[in-house]
C-alpha cells in the first residue's frame, strides 16, 4: 500500500523501490572483491619485471584470465553503485543528476566491455 | 511566501568546519576519495589490457608511461587506494554484522586502518 499520492507516483519523487538491491549488491561484489583484489595486486606484484611475452602469457593462462574477469566485472558493478552515490550526495540539480547517472553507467560499461574483450583477445585470439 | 520563511527558520546543522575531526571521520572520508580513486585507477587497468592486447609496440607505450616518476607515483598511489579501500571494506562489512561499532572500538579500528594500508603498500612496493 502507498501513502503517496497518484500525482506523487508519477513524478517519480521519493522511494525508486531499487535501495535494498542497490545495497545488497554493494555488499555483495565488496564481499567477492576481497579475495580478487588481493590477488591482482599479488599477481602484478610478482610479474612486474616481466617483457611483453612474459605478462601476455600470464594473463593468456586459463585461471589468470578467469580471475581477471571477475576482477573487472565485479570491479566495475562495485564502482558504478559507489559512484552513484557520491553524485546523489553531492549533485542537487535533478538534471545535472540524471546526465551523471547516465554517463556513469556508460562508464562502467564501456570501462567493462573494453577489459573483458581485452582478457579474451589475450587469452583466445592471437 | 509562508513556506519560504518557514523554510528560512528552521535550524541547520552546523558545517562540517565546526566539528572536531575524529579518526572515524577521517576514515570515512578517506574512504569515498579513495573509492573515487580507484575508479580513475580502473583507466589504468583498462589501458595495460588493451596494451597488452594490441601487441608489443603498445605495450612498450604503456611502459613508458608507467615506468616513468609520474607513472610509479600514480600506480603506487592506486595501490594504496585500493588497499585503503579494501582493509577499510572489510571494517564496513564487519560493522554491517555488528563488530566494533561502538565509538572507542570504531576510533581505535581507524588508526589500525590507516597504519595497515600505509604498511601493506610499502611492502607491495618494497618487497
Amino acid at each position: 500500500m502507498s501513502l503517496k499520492t497518484p500525482l506523487a507516483r508519477v513524478r517519480g519523487l521519493g522511494s525508486a523501490r531499487s535501495g535494498v538491491s542497490h545495497y545488497w549488491i554493494q555488499r555483495l561484489t565488496a564481499i567477492a572483491l576481497v579475495p580478487l583484489t588481493l590477488w591482482f595486486i599479488a599477481g602484478l606484484q610478482s610479474h612486474i619485471g616481466d617483457d611483453y611475452a612474459m605478462m601476455r602469457a600470464w594473463l593468456a593462462q586459463p585461471l589468470t584470465a578467469i580471475f581477471m574477469l571477475l576482477f573487472v566485472l565485479a570491479g566495475v558493478i562495485h564502482m558504478r553503485l559507489g559512484m552513484q552515490v557520491v553524485f546523489e550526495d553531492y549533485i542537487h540539480n535533478e538534471t545535472v543528476k540524471l546526465v551523471h547517472f547516465i554517463a556513469n553507467t556508460c562508464f562502467a560499461v564501456g570501462l567493462g566491455v573494453a577489459c573483458v574483450f581485452a582478457i579474451l583477445k589475450i587469452s583466445l585470439g592471437s | 511566501m509562508a513556506q519560504t520563511s518557514l523554510k528560512r527558520s528552521r535550524p541547520l546543522s552546523p558545517h562540517m568546519q565546526i566539528y572536531r575531526w575524529p579518526w572515524t571521520m577521517a576514515t570515512s572520508i578517506v574512504h569515498r576519495i579513495t573509492g573515487v580513486g580507484n575508479t580513475l585507477g580502473t583507466v589504468f587497468l583498462v589501458w595495460w589490457l588493451i596494451a597488452v592486447a594490441s601487441g608489443p609496440s603498445a605495450y612498450a607505450d604503456f611502459q613508458s608511461v608507467a615506468g616513468s616518476y609520474l607513472g610509479l607515483f600514480v600506480l603506487f598511489g592506486y595501490t594504496w587506494s585500493l588497499l585503503y579501500h579494501l582493509i577499510n571494506g572489510v571494517r564496513h562489512l564487519g560493522w554491517d554484522l555488528g563488530y566494533g561499532f561502538d565509538n572507542d572500538a570504531a576510533e581505535r579500528s581507524s588508526l589500525v586502518i590507516f597504519a595497515l594500508s600505509g604498511l601493506v603498500t610499502i611492502a607491495v612496493w618494497i618487497v
